[in-house]
């Protein structure tokens, strides 16, 4: 009954994750990191309900939590390197390597 | 044969405070070298005054020995515990240290005098009689010491005292070579000594000399407590150290090279003291080389092959010191020959010692006049005609050199002729092989002469030739007053040989002089023949300016018989193609190890590092990759 809910929650991730993998702009890069958080969240939400308990709404607020962190300190990081670099692609990024 | 007196304990009179013959040197050198430029002025005054100290110590002693009754003339004094169970420090004056003490302290300080005139202008002329001084304190030690390790220090001492005079103008790389070069040769030897000293001291449990008689080897002989093996072990090694110090075959090569030293150093350490230490320590060691027959002929053949070698080689060289050096080589190896003959030789070894110890220490120092006055020149074909310019220097070298060939009724005649008879008497062969010794001995030296004093005059052009100053020539004249009286008083009626009888024995009969015995005529004769044969070739004909190539047994000779090379083939390539292959082996063995795996390691995370590209969504792939990897990993286990 809940096996919809996972193959939803399997098919946002591996979007999310194809995003991640293949998108340049930081921004669209970050909302694919969002739809994976978010369905972690919806895995969790869904085996809370398959198991009859509350152990897997708690996670997914804590992700939640940690996610809303996360894009305050991102977004802010990727306007700052916009602004310096005037680009928001992740490649353009790559001084940190051997 | 009668055997050498007991030892009795001493105290008193000057013996007992001789031990300071050893220590006014000693504390001379150590004001002098912890002095510093201080001592500069008054310096040499001070080395001279220890030096002539310790000689009339020595004459005293002497004397005060004499005034005892003959089988008590053999006195030790005990200074200190040495080294506990093993050595206790003593002096031992008999009738052999203290011919060796009145030798070493007499021309010591003649030679000490000398060095005033010939270091004169030389500005460490402090340091020099520092090292000399030094080197009177250790040889005196050496001959005093009443024991096997005493002996070994004073050893040790000449040695380095030898090491620093050689290279006293150790800014000549030739200087410093030779320095460097007589250390190690003799390093050998005093392994070889080393070795023995062990041997003794396992054999007979003691080194002190009084427990080491003859009759004390016979005793431990015929107990078993030593075998036979292990006293001809001794035996040989001791002949080794002596090889060495006193530069006998194989272990002569260090002393042509060692006269560029200053020529003082030459006539003291070089011809006249250190390197007779070689025949000491084979008179001294007489109780084992005597029960040690095999030893005894091997000190007889290395003594006679030495004395021929030396003899050749003094034939060839045209540096005047060089000649001298093969000549003292070819005289020690005849003190060699006689001390390898026993009781009958000791006494005829010890007289050519002393009289050697005179007229070489005489030519020596001629031979440095006649350099400080040509301007430090030392190829003879450069001098000729120098008699009229310098008389005293020239009459004091030809009076050195008739007692050497052994001109009749001089010195050598009756101390060389000595030897010849005794080892005639032992076997023919060496006997004959020492008259010939005699023969070339008479041509080289007849060349050295006339090819410094005679003939025309092949002087360099800024040469003008002087007389030394007095301090330098009255030295000589003292020297070659030696040179021609005191071989005929060691010699008539055994003078020596019943003087040393306490000390090393005599021989049943005594030896009688023969003044024209065949050998000794024979020996005139080819001396005779020997000068002539130098008058034609160096004398009446034109000595070329430039050594011509001479013929096969010339080039033999001028190479030191090949000794150097020799050496060079047998231990030095080798010793250094065992370098080269450990260096070889360091580098790429141990170091190619060590240097391989950092190098792959290295290489390897330069590689590895590549990985880091710095795009971010390749690290998201590999994480991706991981986390698949775990997960796969996860379910795979759960399933198992």
């Amino acid at each position: 009954m809940t096996t919809h809910y996972l193959v939803l929650s399997a098919l946002l991730f591996a979007i999310g994750a194809v995003g991640v993998l293949s998108r340049r702009n930081a921004i669209v890069v970050f909302m694919c990191v969002e739809l994976m958080l978010n369905a972690c969240n919806l895995a969790f939400v869904t085996f809370a309900r398959q198991h009859g308990n509350l152990d897997g709404q708690l996670i997914a607020f804590f992700v939640m939590v940690v996610a809303a962190a996360e894009v305050v300190i991102g977004l802010a990081i990727i306007v700052m390197i916009f602004r310096t670099r005037r680009s928001a692609s992740v490649d353009d990024a790559n001084l940190l390597k051997y | 044969m009668e055997s050498p007196a007991e030892i009795i304990q001493h105290s008193g009179g000057v013996i007992g405070v001789s031990w300071l013959m050893i220590a006014l040197p000693l504390l001379g050198a150590a004001i002098l070298l912890l002095g510093g430029r201080r001592t500069d002025r008054w310096g040499h005054r001070l080395a001279i005054g220890m030096s002539v100290t310790a000689f009339l110590i020595a004459v005293i002693s002497f004397f005060e020995l004499l005034g005892l009754p003959e089988d008590e003339r053999r006195r030790a004094i005990a200074l200190y515990r040495f080294i506990p169970g093993m050595a206790d420090m003593g002096v031992l004056i008999d009738p052999l240290s203290i011919s060796f003490a009145l030798l070493i302290t007499g021309v010591g300080s003649l030679i000490h005098i000398y060095s005033i005139g010939y270091m004169a202008h030389d500005p460490d002329r402090r340091r020099f009689f520092s090292y000399l001084n030094l080197f009177v304190a250790a040889m005196l030690l050496l001959v005093l010491a009443d024991n096997y390790v005493g002996l070994f220090i004073g050893w040790e001492g000449v040695g380095l005292a030898s090491y620093l005079l050689i290279g006293f103008w150790q800014f000549k790389p030739s200087a410093a070579t030779a320095a460097k070069k007589a250390f190690i040769v003799n390093r050998v030897g005093d392994f070889g000594l080393l070795i023995a000293i062990f041997t003794v001291w396992t054999g007979f449990g003691s080194v002190a000399f009084d427990k080491l008689s003859g009759t004390a080897v016979g005793e431990a002989l015929k107990t078993g407590q030593v075998s036979q093996g292990s006293l001809t072990a001794i035996g040989l090694l001791l002949l080794l150290g002596a090889c060495g110090k006193s530069a006998q075959l194989p272990l002569q090569s260090w002393l042509l090279d060692a006269m560029e030293g200053p020529t003082p150093v030459s006539a003291l350490i070089h011809a006249a003291t250190m390197v007779t230490a070689g025949v000491y320590l084979v008179v001294r060691s007489g109780g084992f080389f005597e029960a040690a027959p095999t030893a005894q002929l091997v000190v007889t053949i290395v003594g006679v092959v030495t004395l021929l070698a030396g003899a050749i080689i003094g034939c060839a060289k045209d540096d005047i010191k060089k000649g001298l050096a093969g000549s003292t080589m070819s005289q020690i190896g005849y003190m060699m020959l006689a001390a390898g003959l026993g009781p009958v030789g000791y006494a005829f070894a010890i007289a050519h010692l002393i009289t050697h110890g005179f007229f070489k220490a005489n030519m020596f120092l001629g031979a440095g006049s006649v350099m400080h006055a040509m301007n430090d020149e030392v190829d003879m074909r450069r001098y000729g005609g120098l008699y009229p310019v310098m008389k005293v220097t020239a009459i004091t070298f030809i009076i050195g050199y008739l007692a050497i060939i052994g001109f009749p009724l001089l010195s050598g005649y009756f101390t060389k002729d000595g030897i010849i008879e005794a080892a005639m008497e032992h076997s023919s062969v060496l006997g004959w092989l020492a008259v010939l010794g005699a023969g070339i001995t008479g041509f080289y030296m007849s060349r050295m002469i006339f090819m410094t004093f005679f003939g025309g005059r092949r002087w360099a052009d800024d040469a003008h030739p002087h007389e030394s100053p007095s301090v330098m020539t009255v030295p000589l004249i003292v020297l070659s007053v030696g040179s021609v009286f005191l071989g005929a008083f060691l010699i008539l009626g055994n003078r020596l040989m019943l003087f040393l009888a306490p000390a090393v024995g005599r021989p049943e009969e005594l030896p009688a002089f023969h003044a024209f015995s065949g050998p000794g005529l024979a020996t005139l004769v080819l001396v005779a023949a020997g000068a002539a044969f130098a008058w034609v070739r160096y004398g009446a004909a034109e000595v070329p300016l430039v050594a011509p190539r001479g013929s096969f047994l010339t080039a033999f000779a001028r190479r030191d018989l090949y000794g150097d090379a020799l050496n060079e083939a047998l231990f030095m390539r080798p010793g250094q193609w065992l370098t080269r292959i450990a260096v070889f082996f360091d580098n790429r063995g141990i170091d190619g190890l060590v240097n391989g795996l950092a190098a792959a390691i290295g290489g390897t995370s330069g590689r590895l590092r590549r990985v880091q590209t710095g795009y971010v969504r390749s690290y998201a792939l590999s994480i991706l990759f991981g986390a698949a990897v775990v997960v796969g990993a996860l379910l795979y286990v759960g399933n198992m």
